[in-house]
């Protein structure tokens, strides 16, 4: 009798944990889905309802039209440029700033993770005047560089913090041995430090490139004619037909996915760290 | 020579002050163990020793060159970690040979020595392997292999086997003393555990509340603390206190008086449980026995000694039944007289 009821938790337990799992799939799946179900179906397809299940006359045209199209090439250019830029700057400083955090007492330590933190609470349609006055002052307007530095501006908060749960993730100990063992505090770092937080720096890395490469505001305002992959597809796909804007949003999402596949044991890493 | 001075070391942070100019002086292959409660300052004065800790005053020589101010890896020293700290992303080999990587020894030499300590420490089967496949007993005995590799001047060791299992912290121990007498290393030992500072030490000093209370080899400490604290610290059971009323420099127990350092006033007798032997009925030192327990070995009875609180160990062969009371004999020779204002004892008497 007990045996029968308990069986009937543990069933609707299960049925509870999977019919959410299913739910969290289909909020993130179903859009990709729809949206390559408009690229791959063509003229009529987008317009097509009900929808099929799968797509009806499938045609690889509208991608290869895009990819043809001027000035895309360039624009991903650009886009990689800027992530580059993104992800080398948030890197650089950010990680000397998390393992500062990580490692030292110093004074406003605290106010320092809020001021930080506070850097996003400026929403960038406030800022995107004056920092498009100064960027043409400086000669930064409508350069690569200008919106790498932007990004980086988004992406260093995040990277300082980061990496703080990552550098406080390598136990203490281990440098305090390797100095005793004959390391300089900067040779402790690169022989002991650095590899142990590697994962989770790249991790760090991609998610700063991904930052970059999906950050639509900043890069329209502050460039026009070096855009950016996705600055440049809001302009030309506002005048394009339904199936290639479809197309060029399914090729957006393609690299952040890819990126985020490859390295989705390190973000789960990062973040079970800096959630101590 | 790598004897080790350490002069009136003070350390504060902020108000509170870990470490009361301490002072103490190491003999060149001398082992010697820091041995108090957590949070007395022994491993800050460790730590400040290694370098990883700045003191706030006082100077510290090892082979007597001041190394107040020189890094961890300029004072000749080797360390072994309370959590072992052996390096995850290398293997045991790399491990032990990572201080002489560090001092750029020839591949032959690296070689020699790693084999060298791996066989004192009977882990050369595992020299290819990570440390996240060794149980902790094998990572420990990595973290002490790669401090002898170095053949290092002075050895400091932080509770090295406090996490170990109680089986294996026996088994270490005993390991630790053959490997350690074998190296002749001049070797500072934090622990809070007496058994491990007793069993390995020659010399240990009790630290308590910043300050160093007493000096001493283990039976010299055992036998006459220097302070209420050290007898109450070390021994299971710990010395018992009793104060006592002293008539013209004498205490009398049961029909026997003592001769005691003081003329008048209040004396405490430091008693250590297993000292004392039954007296016939009606003599002796009463004890009111409230429990009883045989413990196999010996019999161990909880009361009181002039209405204060007693432990005292008797033969297992003796009989005692709850709350009945015994007499005891006490051994002039191996009883401490303390005072009972500041809790210092009194020199033994020669």
């Amino acid at each position: 009798m007990s045996t029968a009821r308990n069986a009937g938790f543990i069933s609707a337990r299960r049925l509870l944990l999977w019919s959410g799992i299913v739910a969290l799939c289909a909020w993130v799946l179903v859009p990709i889905y729809l949206v390559a179900l408009g690229a791959l179906g063509g003229r009529s397809g987008v317009y097509q309802w009900p929808k099929t299940i799968l797509p009806t006359n499938v045609s690889l045209q509208p991608f290869i039209l895009f990819l043809k199209t001027e000035g895309v090439f360039q624009s991903f250019l650009n886009s990689l440029g800027a992530a580059g830029i993104t992800v080398t700057l948030s890197i650089l400083l950010g990680a000397p700033a998390g393992y500062a955090l990580a490692r030292y007492d110093f004074r406003g330590k605290d106010s320092f993770r809020l001021l930080v933190l506070l850097t996003r609470a400026f929403p960038l349609a406030i800022l995107a005047l004056p920092l498009t006055v100064s960027f043409i002052r400086l000669g930064l307007y409508d350069t690569v560089v200008g919106v790498g530095l932007i990004h980086t501006v988004l992406a260093l908060p995040f990277a300082a913090l980061v990496t703080q749960g990552i550098f406080l993730g390598v136990p203490r100990e281990l440098e305090e041995a390797a100095w005793v063992f004959g390391c300089t505090r900067i040779q402790a770092f690169f022989k002991i430090v650095a590899p142990l937080a590697l994962p989770g720096l790249v991790a760090t890395a991609v998610f700063a490139f991904v930052i970059s490469w999906n950050e639509v505001f900043a890069a329209s305002v502050l460039t026009v004619r070096h855009r950016t992959l996705t600055a440049y597809l809001l302009t030309v796909l506002s005048e394009s037909p339904m199936h290639y804007r479809f197309a060029g949003g399914l090729l957006l999402i393609l690299p952040s996915v890819v990126f985020i596949f490859a390295v989705r044991r390190y973000l789960f890493a990062i973040w079970g760290i800096s959630s101590k | 020579m790598t004897n080790i001075v350490i002069d009136n070391i003070r350390k504060s942070f902020g108000p509170f002050q870990a470490l009361k100019d301490v002072s103490l002086t190491i003999n060149d292959g001398e082992f010697v163990s820091l041995l108090g409660p957590s949070g007395c300052g022994k491993t800050t004065l460790l730590r400040i020793i290694a370098g990883l800790e700045t003191a706030t005053s006082g100077d510290i020589s090892i082979g007597g060159r001041s190394v107040i101010g020189l890094p961890p890896k300029d004072r000749g020293l080797a360390m072994v970690f309370q959590n072992y700290a052996v390096f995850p992303h290398m293997t045991v080999y790399e491990n032990v040979a990572f201080g002489l990587r560090m001092q750029k020894a020839d591949e032959a030499r690296v070689r020699k020595q790693v084999e060298k300590a791996a066989g004192l420490l009977h882990i050369e089967p595992y020299l290819d392997r990570y440390p996240n496949k060794l149980s902790g007993g094998q990572r420990q005995r990595v973290a002490v292999a790669r401090a002898l590799a170095v053949e290092p001047g002075v050895l400091l060791m932080d509770e090295p086997l406090s996490n170990l299992d109680a089986l294996l912290r026996l088994e270490m121990r005993t390991e630790l003393k053959t490997v350690l007498q074998s190296a002749g290393t001049t070797t500072i030992y934090v622990t809070h555990d007496q058994t491990e500072a007793m069993g390995l030490s020659d010399r240990i000093a009790v630290v308590h509340d910043g300050r160093i209370e007493q000096v001493g080899t283990p039976v010299e400490i055992y036998n006459h603390p220097a302070t209420r604290f050290v007898g109450g610290f070390i021994g299971n059971p710990p010395m018992n206190f009793i104060t006592m009323p002293v008539l013209a420099g004498q205490v009398a127990i049961g029909s026997e008086s003592f001769s005691v350092p003081t003329s008048s006033g209040d004396i405490v007798l430091g008693l250590r449980g297993e000292t004392v032997e039954r007296a016939p009925s009606g003599q002796g030192l009463e004890m009111q026995v409230r429990v009883a327990e045989p413990m196999g070995s010996h019999l161990l009875l909880t009361g009181s000694i002039l209405d204060q609180p007693a432990r005292v160990i008797l033969p297992a062969t003796e009989t005692v039944r709850n709350g009945e009371t015994v007499g005891l004999t006490l051994d002039a020779k191996r009883v401490t007289w303390l005072s009972p204002e500041d809790g210092v004892s009194y020199p033994a008497a020669a």
